[in-house]
């Protein structure tokens, strides 16, 4: 405010304000806020407890296994079953998604059933039925159809359980991938091909320039979370003997009786991983929102106690 | 053959049972600027993009700079072309969209390069030299770097203006350059074209600004009903309509 007897120069006039000043005001009480912050600070407490004085954890045998070589190979096996199964998840989803989209329509209906049998079974069955593939076809071959063939393999010796463990998860996420590629493809503008193919441009080239690095920004996030979700559902192909992480921790537990403290060991590199993950999540997200008006969070955000500030 | 850098014959064109084009003939010769109005619906828009095939003609034929844009003639006979082909017969007509259309994950410079680049082959130093120019040409010198949300609709609209340029087109098609735009922000986009216009471009322009037409139309042509019902020097369509659909749209506006 202005001093008394100033006299101040200004095309507008100042105002003085009102008596009552909504600045002054006395601010809302939270009562709720307050309550239900002290009932999480108890269970945290109670939590931090427990984890202390719970002998039944095994800290110690914890620490001696997390690092173990049989461990770390089994986390191997995790990463590089992620790796390649979402490698075949996303080449099979953009080509579906194409599909799905196409002019042809028996490319289309084809996608569509592939994506129904795929999204509609279990992943854990169709790893199963793949791992006995030779129960229902004992021999593969390759040669022209219905005409002669080239050569022949013994279904048993060609699917082991690691080709079966990538044909069950990639297969399955080239289901879901097509459907997350072609909601991205469907929501790029119109306009931008029109633009493009007055520009002379050929479909290929407005694929790739214009309407893909558009789509990214609906693609990539939730392809983020496919790529989590495929960290986790490795965890299935324990059960046809492949020796990832979890079948590993199995293995050791089934010896030495040690079964929660080899569990927290799977638990704490499977959030190492997806932690990680998380974090390049956020950075891919931000370099293809290039030009767009909302900037996403970061992984921080997730995490931040600090109050957000109200808008 | 004739001189005319876009040629069109009976063209017709329907959408379901709607009978949008009902056969249009008209004649654009070089450096010609024809402005075409006409009340919603009456086709125009449509027409502008059967020249370059955005949409497809149900009967007749448009050539430009004496070819057809989609078609091959071989033995007599028009074989429609495959999709690369009739990419490359598009480079040499501009289009302007009412909504801009352009590539918002590109800034203004990349906008107006990416065609000349990846489409024509041109070096990549050249063409951001031109661009440069053409930029600086519809009043967005320093601007280059802007990414489109950061740009009024005007602006916008004067980077489609020099994206399409970039390519060096033999004819230059406006859809409704100015609809989309706030109305302060119209004057600016007219002006561009104007001078377009001036310098010799040959343009064909759908607008519903009368004032550009009487300004910078070397030919106004009235449709309605997906037909042409009189065309003619501006001053002649304009202030001295023959017909009584275009002396009933035209008193809309006075």
């Amino acid at each position: 405010m202005a001093a008394l007897g100033e006299v101040r120069v200004s095309d507008l006039p100042t105002s003085a304000g009102p008596d009552l000043d909504v600045r002054d005001a006395s601010r809302r009480k939270h009562p709720w806020r307050w309550l239900s912050a002290f009932v999480v600070l108890v269970l945290a407490a109670q939590l931090v407890q427990m984890l202390i004085t719970n002998e039944n954890f095994g800290w110690s045998v914890v620490a001696s296994w997390l690092r173990a070589e049989s461990v770390i190979r089994g986390l191997g096996v995790t990463l590089m079953l992620t790796v390649v199964a979402m490698v075949i998840g996303i080449v099979l989803g953009v080509l579906l998604a194409v599909c799905r989209i196409s002019a042809n329509p028996l490319l289309r209906s084809a996608a569509g059933v592939y994506i129904w049998f795929f999204r509609g079974t279990p992943t854990l069955v169709q790893l199963i039925f793949f791992y006995n593939l030779s129960a229902l076809l004992p021999q593969l071959t390759i040669g022209i159809p219905f005409g002669p063939d080239f050569a022949s393999f013994d279904t048993n010796t060609l699917i082991t359980p690691l080709l079966a463990a990538i044909l069950g998860l990639g297969l399955n996420e080239g289901a879901y991938m097509a459907e997350i590629v072609r909601g991205g493809l469907l929501s790029v503008d119109p306009g931008q091909r029109e633009a493009g193919q007055a520009l002379g441009m050929t479909n290929g080239r407005i694929m790739k320039r214009i309407i893909l690095p558009q789509a990214m920004r609906f693609i990539v996030p939730p392809t983020g979370n496919q790529v989590i979700s495929m960290v986790k559902a490795t965890a299935l192909v324990s059960v046809i003997a492949l020796s990832d992480l979890l079948y590993t921790a199995q293995a050791i537990y089934n010896r030495t009786f040690e079964t929660i403290p080899l569990l927290i060991v799977v638990c704490l590199w499977y959030l190492a991983v997806t932690s990680v993950l998380y974090v390049a999540q956020s950075f891919i997200e931000r370099h293809y929102n290039r030009g767009a008006r909302h900037q996403t969070a970061s992984f921080w955000d997730y995490l931040r106690i600090r109050p957000r500030s109200q808008s | 053959m004739s001189t005319a850098v876009l040629q069109a014959r009976g063209v017709r064109k329907s959408f379901g049972h709607t009978e949008v084009l009902a056969g249009i003939d008209l004649d654009v010769e070089p450096g010609e600027t024809v402005v075409v109005l006409g009340p919603s619906g009456s086709g125009k828009s449509t027409f502008l993009r059967c020249v370059n095939l955005l949409e497809s003609l149900d009967a007749g034929r448009i050539t430009v700079d004496g070819r057809d844009v989609g078609y091959d003639v071989r033995n007599g006979r028009l074989h429609e072309l495959p999709p690369n082909e009739l990419a490359r017969r598009r480079r040499d007509i501009g289009m302007v969209f009412q909504q801009f259309n352009l590539f918002p994950h590109m800034t203004a410079l990349e906008n107006v390069i990416e065609a000349p680049v990846g489409v024509k082959g041109e070096r990549r130093a050249e063409a951001v030299d031109r661009a440069v120019a053409l930029l600086a040409q519809v009043g967005l010198a320093g601007r280059e770097k802007a990414y489109p949300r950061q740009l009024s609709g005007g602006q916008q609209q004067r980077v489609a203006i020099a994206r399409a340029l970039a390519m060096q087109p033999k004819l230059m098609l406006f859809d409704e350059p100015t609809s989309a735009l706030d109305p302060e922000l119209v004057g600016e986009v007219l002006v561009t074209m104007r001078d377009l216009a001036t310098a010799g471009l040959t343009m064909v322009v759908v607008t519903h600004e009368i004032s550009f037409a009487r300004e910078a139309a070397d030919r106004v042509v009235f449709m309605d009903a997906g037909q042409v019902v009189e065309q003619g020097r501006p001053e002649q369509v304009i202030d001295d309509p023959q017909h009584e659909r275009t002396r009933a749209f035209l008193s809309r506006f006075l």
